[in-house]
Order: structure tokens, then C-alpha cells, then sequence
């Protein structure tokens, strides 16, 4: 591949002559999942009888294993196996790497007496039944030397740094402008740790053949799980299969593998029998990543008329003392609106707290939850409409560097949006609406998320009977991979789309980077149209060689494909005739992607405008969703269905991030205090009570070959401002502080009295 | 969860008998409660008396004009019953409250009575709880205690009682029935049910081990408006950070305290001719917080105005 302008000549997908692309098509895996059917990790049939295992957690944040006593374990009914620090075999050091090209490294569990955090791995049991197994695990006693720890954020600013490698983003002088600005704006917006409760915790089921490992676990990113496996094993990673076939959710919290893996890898080649171990919800809650908090301030200079002379956007965040990982809440900005003058940056505070790490659309989902609000405030200062006020910063190129957006329709969302919604009825003057006890009120906010292409492999075959097989090692977490893959082979191929088969989640087939940061479909999806461009040539080439082929001796170059034939002119056979007569034993052919340099001279995002309207109860400050409506372009839509979902799912996780999901940090212990979905609170359907999003038409043919983008993190970024603002259009509470419960909302209401 | 093992009661008399003679035996109905916090290590019985399938799940007339409710009436078929309806709204709009429609199927009268509280510190036996373990300490003092009791609490416990169906059965005066260890039924009140805190946290209800409840009494409904108000943090399947169950002249609050909290002195300021504002304001005027539970004072004085006003007649 040499350069994007290659993507303008037309492919299959892009001329889609069957009209299968962009089509509402019904999930591929729908019927397994809703018929209890589609083995997850944990319910995979085993070669033989499995035993159980069961984690035991740490119950503090930092310091040693003192002693543990297991004789009550040991004596347990049932148990095969009690594994400490002391007990577990060897494995790879942390963070080594034996093989350079590991896309992981070695992730040890127990590997030593050290305790990192509260919810990190002290001891492991497994027994012949689950009920065993976690009887026995709770005799376990461990007692342990305390270090202090740091784990109360915004006590702790003091120590915060710059993250590795980055400074401060300064174009102009923000300074001076801000200061010599006729309107500003200068606030500060917190948000707070995040859990991803997956409704599928981790779970890996794991047994061995000789010296070969099969897994079958939970993970996003298949080459990533298989490595760090066989990194912590200290074997080389042709001997470990991984599968991920169906997965319960991943949100970026299943980017990486956990304990679950390498303990029942371990105890598998221990015990010499298959062994499950899945996290429960509290370990899920405690010892995997969350999306950490922040503490963002956002300063705005403009001139009367609405135009930004300075903005500045920076503030704090934090991760795991030896598990870097930065909340880039200020990045999405730097593409944002207009202004001369500009200061972007994070500093990190490294803390004795599990894993922070990448959660639904990292960086946008939390960053525009200040600045978005921020617009907010500043249009009510200077007196014009929010859309307004936006639209007079649209920037002509990129605002940092300057690069020519690939396309930008972020103004038609937004004017679209707004007369759909009826934007016009909104009064701007808060606390004017009153339906019965609730005050009503409006907001929105735009919508931006940066597009990514990785390289990917993908592999084609078709069998005797005109089957075709998508083979690539590229997981679905719910998102319809499975579907849109489909649907790329067979409008590539020419066929329809039964006769197509999927096989993705497994570490044999081509290697794909997997799900995660909406990447997923543009790079799997681009790579599998190679593999079927390659497989029309194959079969192209098999067809005009076959003296028995009506196509014989044509133009390899002139074939076409459609309705399951292959064609030359008014010569056309059936691709299954072709390959049953000339190819019984089948065609196989692979391709790929890789990004050209030059995609990096255009910017390259997903844009969109949320509206929302909300109630604020006027007893009890409780908010409650009344309408929400999103007007998204994200390229062209391969599944009309599969991208609503993901559209309108991240739109809800807005409501959640605005509204109720939270988990705090109780210092005294160094624990994350909400457990259970009991405690952390994730909308449910009384939540969202009329909510509906559109695409433009668009193609983005600097993208990728398909001119597609992805959708997945696009509705959450920005969706919660949106909602913050209605709070403030509907009774004059201004909150910065997400999410937005009860308690602050009436806090605002008796400070304003009301 | 430990090992225990499991029998299914064929009638209140030796289910009662089972679990007075063994200290570590509990009744089973439909384990809503009880199996998480089996799961969770919070509780450990090593025997479970199933007493679900009793047949204790009728509700008839009373004689007096009232109704009795069996105890194994799910909440799910309490709140949709005609009868409890049109005459006890207030109970009906109590249970829809709570939980989620899966969990009122299982849900039973007695189990709702008898659920223990969410405290998060409860919920975890890594922090030190005194209801969980006595003399532990409570680490909801000076914890993360949003959600903790205002009135009625201790220094050695501010948990609240989450149930919404009791709230509304303490505003209409309702009875319990129990049946004690040597098989006689003896008769309490759902407002006299709980036990304040004091020193002894983990001491929560009136019924000796192994005490039965076999219904639940209404009183004929009082005259006037009956009105639930539940302020949560989402729209539905959470609990409550302030409850208020109006029927007619009589009033509780829920998750303000250890129990369903009858308002007896906003009762009484109301009888006296005062406004609903001056009632809530009686009756939280002996509200203390601890910390960042502070604004359920004035959260639950808001509801309880405007759910007497509302009862009262006015708009909702
Ligand atoms: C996620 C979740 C959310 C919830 N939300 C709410 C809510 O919003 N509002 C609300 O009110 N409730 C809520 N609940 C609590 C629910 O209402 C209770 O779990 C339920 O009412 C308990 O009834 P049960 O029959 O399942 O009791 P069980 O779990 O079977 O028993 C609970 C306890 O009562 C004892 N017991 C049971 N029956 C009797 C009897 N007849 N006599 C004496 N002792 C008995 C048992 O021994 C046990 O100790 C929620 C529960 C969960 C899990
Ligand atoms: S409030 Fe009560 S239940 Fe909660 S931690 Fe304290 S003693 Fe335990």
C-alpha cells in the first residue's frame, strides 16, 4: 500500500452492487447468544471433566504478605490445589520478554510477597466443584505488613508528574491572550473513577496436550493474550492457543489478560486437567482496570462576538505505580474549535491503586465532559446559542497542525440535529419550563473521536460446496464484528451472505489487532476485503485455466462476481461448480492492511451532536432522562443495525457517566468502595426513556478502503455535557462535578433557593 | 459460601422447631437476601430451612375490615393483588418501588421484613463492621457513608433498613404475626419489629431465633390520600436515599434509619393543624448526619412535603 489516494478507486464494498453494505442485517451470532447456545469462556465444552479454581485477593493496598495460613484450605473438601507466593511454579519475570517480537510480556501472578493494591492476587485454590473451590479459598488467612500507600487522588496532586515523554501542547501564548481576553471562563470539572462491568466477568478455561496449552478466555486483543501467556509460561507462543469466540462485553477493560488466564494455565499443566477460573464481580470491581478520575480545568478567552482567542484545557489524572497509563482527557481538543492560542496538557499522579486504563472512547469520554460544558457557559456569558457559538469556532483545518481534514461534518450534525430535536423550543434563560414537578431543560454538546487504522491480516476461503470462510484472529465484544465481516465478504465475493461463514477469535488464524479504540471494523473489515480481492483472483485465474470452465481463457482481469457466479461476459458458472471441479480440496487466500504514511498528513476523527432533554425533580434534585437524540458522521455504515447499537449504546453510557456511575476510593482501606452493579450504578431501561441517533451520509475515502470509520466510542464522547447542560437549562444548577446525583443537584437548588 | 445442608419445611410448626433447636440454622423463603450474603461470607448457616413453599401465602379479609397477608406472599402478588390496590395504594406503589420485577417474584413478605441492610461496609468483610462482627468498629463512621441513617443511629452503627414495602406497612399501622418456638403466634407491630442499634448492632429485630413470621395485618385503610415517594439515584432498581409513605394522617420515612421510621411527631404537628413544612421539619429536628449524608436532612424534609402535601390533595 503507497498512499490513500489508492482508496479512491472503486472496490466491491465501496460499489456494493448487492446492496448488502449498509444493510440492517441481524447479527451473525445472534441466535447462539439469545438461545444460551454461544460458549463463552467459561461454558466451553472441555476434552475432559474440568476442575474449578478460586482467587483469593488482597486486602490492602501496599505492602507484603506477612504469612498465610492454608491448612484449613488444604484440609478443604474437594480442593486439589492451594497456590501462594511461596507455592506458585515459576514464571517469566514481569515485564520480560523472552521472544523480542511478544506483543506482551510476561505477567506473573504471585511472583512475590509484594502487594500493589487492593483486589491484587495473594492465593489461589482449586477444587473439584466451584462451591469448593471458593469454601476453601475463604478459610484462607493472610495476614500482612501495611506500607502506606497513596490512594487519595485529589490529595495527592503534589506528586503528579508529567506523564513519559509529553510535555504541555503550546501553540501561541495562551497566557496573554487569556489574560487580555474581553470574556473568559476559567472552571474546573471533575470526574471520577469508572468501572467497566462487563456483563462477562474475565474467565479462562484452560487444558493442555503435551507440551501445548489450549485457552479459551475472555480477552479483545487475541496476539496480546496469547503472548503475555506465553511470556508468564516461558514458553514459546506457537504452543499456546488462544481462542476468544464470544465475549460479554470488553469496553476496553478486557484490552489485556488477568490472572484468570495464567492460573488456569498453570494449574491446568499442574493438575494435568482442564481447569476454569472466572473473577467474581467484586474481583472484577477491584483487581481489573477502571477508567481513573480527573480533575480538568478549562480556561476560555473570546472576544465579544463569540470568537476564541485562548484555550487552554489541562489537568490531572492517575494510573498504577508500575502499570503506566494516561487518561488523555486533553487530546480530543486539539482538534476541536478554533483559536489561536492554545494549552493542552495532563499530569499524572502514580498511586497504590489497581490498573487505570483505557475505557470506552479513553480521552474523549472524560475530556469532553469539561470542555463541552465549558462551551456551554461561555455562550450563556457572551449571549448567543450554544450551537452558535460553536459554529463560529469551526476551524478551516485541523487548529494544532494545520493538516486538512479528510472531511468535517460536524456543523451539519449539529444544525441537524437541532432541528430535529426542536432545539428551537429551547428557552435559554434556565429554570423557565416546568412540567408538573420537574423543571425541563435542554443541552447539548458536540462530538468528537479520533479514527485509527492498524495493520491486519485476513484470510479467504472457499470450499467445494461454494461455502466462504472469513478466518481472522479478531475478537467481537458485542460490537457485530461477526456481522460485518459477513457482510464485507460476501458483497466482495458477490455471494450471499448464507453462504458465508465467520471464524474470528483464535490465535491460529491471521493476525488483527483486535477491538479497541473504534478501530476494530475499519482495520478487520479492511483487511478482510483483501483477503476477498485475493480470493476473486484466485478464483479468476482458476476459472480461465480450466479448459471445463465456460470462462476459459478469458481475462482474469474482466471477471466479475455476483449472485454466487463467477462471469465473463454471458459465461457464468456457479463458484461452487468451479471449485468442486477444479479446486475439490478448496481456495484459500490471504490479505491485508497497513496504513500508508500519508494518513497521517489528514485528520482523521468521527464527529456528532448529542441532544438531550432532561427533568429536574423539584423536591428531590433527582434528574431523569426525557429525551435524547444524536446526529452522528462516522464514515460510510456497513450495518445500519450493529452501528445504531453501538451508537445509542455509547449515548447511554453518557447517561451513566452524567447521572449515576461512580466508584470512590475509601482511603483509610485503599479500596474502591462500589462492589457489585448494586452499588455501581449503570443505567437501566426506566433510564432511558426515548433515545434515538441518525447518520449522515457519508463516505470518508482517506480512512481506509471502505471509506468507513468506527462507531464504537463515539456516542459516549460528549453525550454526558449534553446532559449536564440540560441539568442547567432545566433549573439554573450549574454542576461540574460528574456524575451528577441527587445530593449535588439539591445542593445547587438550596444554595440558588429553590 | 460454606457447605450447609437443606431441608424444605411441610409445616410452620417444625420449620419453627428446626431452627429454634439449632443456632446455626435460618429460614430460607426466597433467598433474595440470604444467598448473597451466604455467597459473600457474610452469613454462614450451615443449615437452611426452606419455608417458601409453606401455605402462608394467602391473602384474605380480616374481620375488622383489614387484610392478612401471608408471609410467603411474594412482593410481586402483594402488589398486584385488586384488594391491596384499590385500598392500601400506598403498599402496592411501595413494593413496585423496590427492586426489579425479578427480584419481587422471589421476593417474600417475611424476607422483606427480615432483609439486612446494603451498607457497603457490610457488604465487605475486608473493613470492620460491627454488625458483622461485634466490638469490629464501624467503618461507615467516617466512611464513605452517603447513604447512612440520619435518625435513630449509634456510635456503633448508622446503617439504614433499605425496604420500601415496610415503610409503607408502618405508615398503615400493620401487624406482624410470628410464630414462636413453642408453636404459639404471637402478635407485634411492623414499626416495633426493629431494634435500634444501640451497642449491639448486630441484634436487629424483636423475633427470637428461630421465630416465624407467619402474616402480615392491615388495618382497615386510614381516611385520606396515600402517596409513596422514593428519591434515587436512577429511575428504577436502586435504593432509596430517602423514602416517605403517606396514608392519610400517618406517616414513615424510609432509609433514614435503622427500621421504617413512623413520623409520629410530623403525625402529630399535622393533627395540630400545622403546615406538611412545619410537620417534616418536626420530625427531622432530632436528624444528625455523618459527613457526607448530610443532605439526606434536607432531601427527606423536601419529600416529606411534598408527599403529605401531595396525599393532602394537592398536584403531584
Ligand atoms: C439487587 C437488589 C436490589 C434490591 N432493591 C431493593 C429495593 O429497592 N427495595 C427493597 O425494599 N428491597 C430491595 N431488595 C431487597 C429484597 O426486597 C429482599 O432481598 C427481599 O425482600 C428478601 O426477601 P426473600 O424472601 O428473598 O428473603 P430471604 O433472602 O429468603 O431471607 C432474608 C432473611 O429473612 C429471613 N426470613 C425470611 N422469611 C422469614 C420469615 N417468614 N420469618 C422470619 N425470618 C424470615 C431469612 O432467614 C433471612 O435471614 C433488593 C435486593 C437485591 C438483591
Ligand atoms: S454502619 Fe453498621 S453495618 Fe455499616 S459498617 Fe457500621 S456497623 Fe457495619
Amino acid at each position: 500500500m503507497s498512499s490513500i489516494a489508492d482508496w479512491a478507486t472503486p472496490n466491491p464494498v465501496t460499489e456494493n452492487r448487492s446492496g448488502l453494505i449498509g444493510k440492517a442485517v441481524d447479527r451473525y451470532e445472534g441466535p447462539l447468544k439469545v438461545t444460551g447456545t454461544a460458549p463463552y469462556a467459561y461454558e466451553v465444552e472441555a476434552p475432559s471433566p474440568p476442575v474449578q479454581g478460586a482467587i483469593v485477593t488482597s486486602a490492602i493496598a501496599r505492602g507484603r504478605v506477612a504469612a498465610i495460613d492454608t491448612a484449613e484450605a488444604e484440609a478443604s473438601p474437594g480442593v486439589l490445589l492451594v497456590w501462594t507466593h511461596k507455592t506458585i511454579p515459576a514464571q517469566g519475570a514481569r515485564g520480560a520478554r523472552i521472544n523480542p517480537r511478544s506483543q506482551r510480556p510476561s505477567s506473573p501472578v504471585m511472583d512475590s510477597d509484594e502487594v500493589r493494591y487492593f483486589g491484587e492476587t495473594v492465593a489461589f485454590v482449586v477444587a473439584d466443584t466451584l462451591e469448593n473451590a471458593r469454601a476453601a479459598a475463604a478459610l484462607i488467612k493472610v495476614t500482612y505488613d501495611e506500607l502506606w500507600a497513596v490512594v487519595d487522588f485529589p490529595a495527592s496532586l503534589g506528586l503528579a508528574e508529567n506523564p513519559p515523554g509529553e510535555e504541555d501542547v503550546r501553540i501561541g501564548d495562551f497566557e496573554t491572550a487569556f489574560a487580555a481576553a474581553p470574556v473568559t471562563l476559567d472552571e474546573t470539572y471533575t470526574s471520577p473513577i469508572q468501572n467497566h462491568v462487563q456483563m462477562e466477568p474475565c474467565a479462562t478455561t484452560a487444558w493442555w496436550d503435551g507440551d501445548k496449552v489450549t485457552v479459551h478466555t475472555s480477552i479483545q486483543m487475541v496476539k496480546g493474550g496469547q503472548h503475555a501467556l506465553a511470556e508468564t509460561l516461558m514458553i514459546p507462543s506457537d504452543d499456546v492457543h488462544l481462542l476468544t469466540r464470544y465475549i460479554g462485553g470488553g469496553f476496553g477493560g478486557k484490552g489485556q489478560s488477568y490472572d484468570d488466564l495464567s492460573l488456569a494455565a498453570l494449574a491446568a499443566r499442574e493438575l494435568k486437567r482442564p481447569v476454569k477460573v472466572a473473577y467474581t464481580r467484586q474481583q472484577m470491581m477491584l483487581g481489573t482496570i477502571h477508567r481513573p478520575a480527573t480533575i480538568q480545568r478549562v480556561r476560555l478567552g473570546a472576544t465579544p462576538d463569540g470568537r476564541l482567542t485562548a484555550f487552554a484545557l489541562d489537568g490531572y489524572t492517575h494510573c498504577a505505580r508500575d502499570a503506566l497509563f494516561t487518561e488523555h482527557f486533553a487530546n480530543f481538543a486539539r482538534s476541536l474549535y478554533a483559536a489561536p492560542n492554545r494549552l493542552t496538557g495532563h499530569k499524572l499522579v502514580k498511586m497504590d491503586l489497581p490498573g487505570a486504563g483505557p475505557m470506552r472512547a479513553p480521552g474523549e469520554a472524560s475530556g469532553m465532559l469539561s470542555l463541552e460544558v465549558a462551551m456551554d457557559e461561555l455562550a450563556e456569558k457572551l449571549g448567543l446559542d450554544p450551537i452558535q457559538l460553536r459554529l463560529i469556532n469551526e476551524p478551516e483545518r485541523d487548529p494544532e497542525t494545520g493538516k486538512p481534514f479528510s472531511i468535517r461534518q460536524l456543523a451539519r450534525c449539529m444544525n441537524e440535529g437541532a432541528q430535529h430535536f426542536g432545539w428551537d423550543r429551547r428557552n435559554p434563560k434556565p429554570g423557565q419550563v416546568r412540567d408538573g414537578r420537574w423543571w425541563v431543560g435542554m443541552g447539548m454538546a458536540a462530538a468528537i473521536r479520533a479514527d485509527y487504522l492498524l495493520p491486519a491480516k485476513a484470510g479467504a476461503r472457499i470450499t467445494a460446496d461454494g461455502t466462504i470462510t472469513l478466518l481472522q484472529g479478531m475478537t467481537d465484544i458485542g460490537t457485530g464484528t461477526y456481522t460485518i465481516l459477513a457482510q464485507i465478504t460476501a458483497e466482495t465475493l458477490g455471494v450471499p451472505l448464507s453462504q458465508v461463514r465467520v471464524e474470528i477469535g483464535d490465535s491460529n488464524l491471521p493476525p488483527a489487532p483486535g477491538s479497541g479504540g473504534q478501530f476494530g471494523a475499519s482495520t478487520a473489515g479492511s483487511a478482510a476485503l483483501d483477503a476477498g480481492m485475493k480470493l476473486r483472483v484466485a478464483l479468476a485465474h482458476l476459472a480461465v485455466g480450466d479448459p471445463n470452465s465456460p470462462l476459459y481463457g478469458a481475462s482474469p482481469d474482466l471477471v466479475t462476481f455476483d449472485d454466487g457466479k463467477i462471469r465473463f461476459g454471458n459465461q457464468s458458472e456457479d463458484l461452487s461448480t468451479l471449485v468442486a471441479r477444479a479446486a475439490p480440496e478448496g481456495v484459500y487466500a490471504e490479505g491485508s492492511i497497513s496504513p500508508p504514511a500519508d494518513r497521517r498528513d489528514v485528520s482523521l476523527h468521527t464527529y456528532g451532536a448529542h441532544f438531550a432533554e432532561v427533568g429536574v425533580d423539584m423536591d428531590t434534585g433527582e434528574v431523569r432522562m426525557r429525551r435524547m437524540y444524536g446526529v452522528f458522521a462516522a464514515g460510510r455504515i456497513l450495518n445500519a443495525k450493529t452501528a445504531k447499537s453501538q451508537i445509542t449504546g455509547g449515548m447511554i453510557w453518557g447517561v451513566g457517566t452524567a447521572l449515576t456511575e461512580t466508584n470512590s476510593v475509601d482511603p483509610r482501606y485503599g479500596s474502591l468502595i462500589n462492589q457489585d452493579v448494586g452499588g455501581y450504578l449503570v443505567p437501566v431501561h426506566a433510564d432511558i426513556v426515548d433515545l434515538d441517533a441518525v447518520f449522515l451520509d457519508e463516505v470518508d475515502d482517506k480512512a481506509n478502503p471502505m471509506g468507513i470509520k468506527g462507531v464504537g466510542e463515539l456516542g459516549i464522547s460528549g453525550a454526558g455535557a449534553a446532559i449536564a447542560n440540560a441539568i442547567y437549562n432545566a433549573c439554573g444548577v450549574r454542576l461540574r462535578d460528574y456524575p451528577m446525583t441527587p445530593d449535588k443537584v439539591l445542593a445547587g437548588l438550596i444554595a440558588a433557593g429553590l | 459460601m460454606r457447605p450447609f445442608t437443606y431441608e424444605r419445611a411441610t409445616d410452620a410448626a417444625s420449620a419453627v422447631k428446626a431452627v429454634s433447636d439449632n443456632p446455626n440454622a435460618r429460614f430460607l423463603a426466597g433467598g433474595t437476601n440470604l444467598l448473597d450474603l451466604m455467597k459473600l461470607e457474610i452469613e454462614h448457616p450451615t443449615h437452611l430451612v426452606d419455608v417458601g413453599r409453606l401455605p402462608l401465602a394467602a391473602i384474605e379479609e380480616t374481620a375488622d375490615g383489614g387484610l392478612r397477608i401471608g408471609a410467603m406472599a411474594t412482593n410481586s402478588l402483594v402488589a398486584a393483588d385488586p384488594r391491596v390496590r384499590a385500598r392500601y395504594p400506598v403498599l402496592a406503589q411501595a413494593i413496585i418501588h423496590g427492586g426489579s420485577p425479578q427480584l419481587r417474584n422471589k421476593a417474600t413478605v417475611g424476607g422483606n421484613l427480615m432483609q439486612r441492610t446494603r451498607c457497603a461496609y457490610f457488604y465487605d468483610t475486608t473493613k470492620p463492621c460491627n454488625k458483622r462482627q461485634p466490638g469490629a468498629g464501624c467503618s461507615a463512621l467516617e466512611g464513605l457513608n452517603r447513604n447512612a441513617a440520619i435518625l435513630g443511629a449509634s456510635e456503633h452503627c448508622i446503617a439504614t433498613n433499605p425496604s420500601d414495602m415496610s415503610v409503607a406497612l408502618t405508615a398503615l399501622g400493620a401487624g406482624v404475626e410470628a410464630m414462636t418456638a413453642t408453636g404459639a403466634v404471637r402478635a407485634l407491630t411492623v414499626a416495633d419489629l426493629h431494634l435500634a442499634p444501640g451497642d449491639t448492632p448486630h441484634i436487629e429485630t424483636a423475633l427470637s431465633a428461630g421465630e416465624l413470621i407467619t402474616a402480615v395485618t392491615l388495618p382497615p385503610a386510614p381516611t385520606g390520600g396515600q402517596v409513596y415517594r422514593k428519591a434515587r439515584d436512577r429511575a428504577s432498581y436502586a435504593g432509596g436515599l430517602a423514602m416517605v409513605a403517606v396514608a392519610g394522617g400517618q406517616i414513615a420515612l424510609g432509609g433514614v434509619a435503622y427500621k421504617p421510621w413512623r413520623a409520629l411527631k410530623a403525625e402529630a404537628a399535622l393533627a395540630a393543624g400545622q403546615t406538611p413544612a412545619a410537620a417534616a421539619e418536626a420530625e427531622l429536628a432530632d436528624a444528625r448526619d455523618s459527613g457526607r449524608n448530610a443532605f439526606k436532612i434536607a432531601l427527606t424534609t423536601r419529600l416529606t412535603v411534598a408527599a403529605i402535601a401531595q396525599a393532602q390533595g394537592g398536584k403531584s
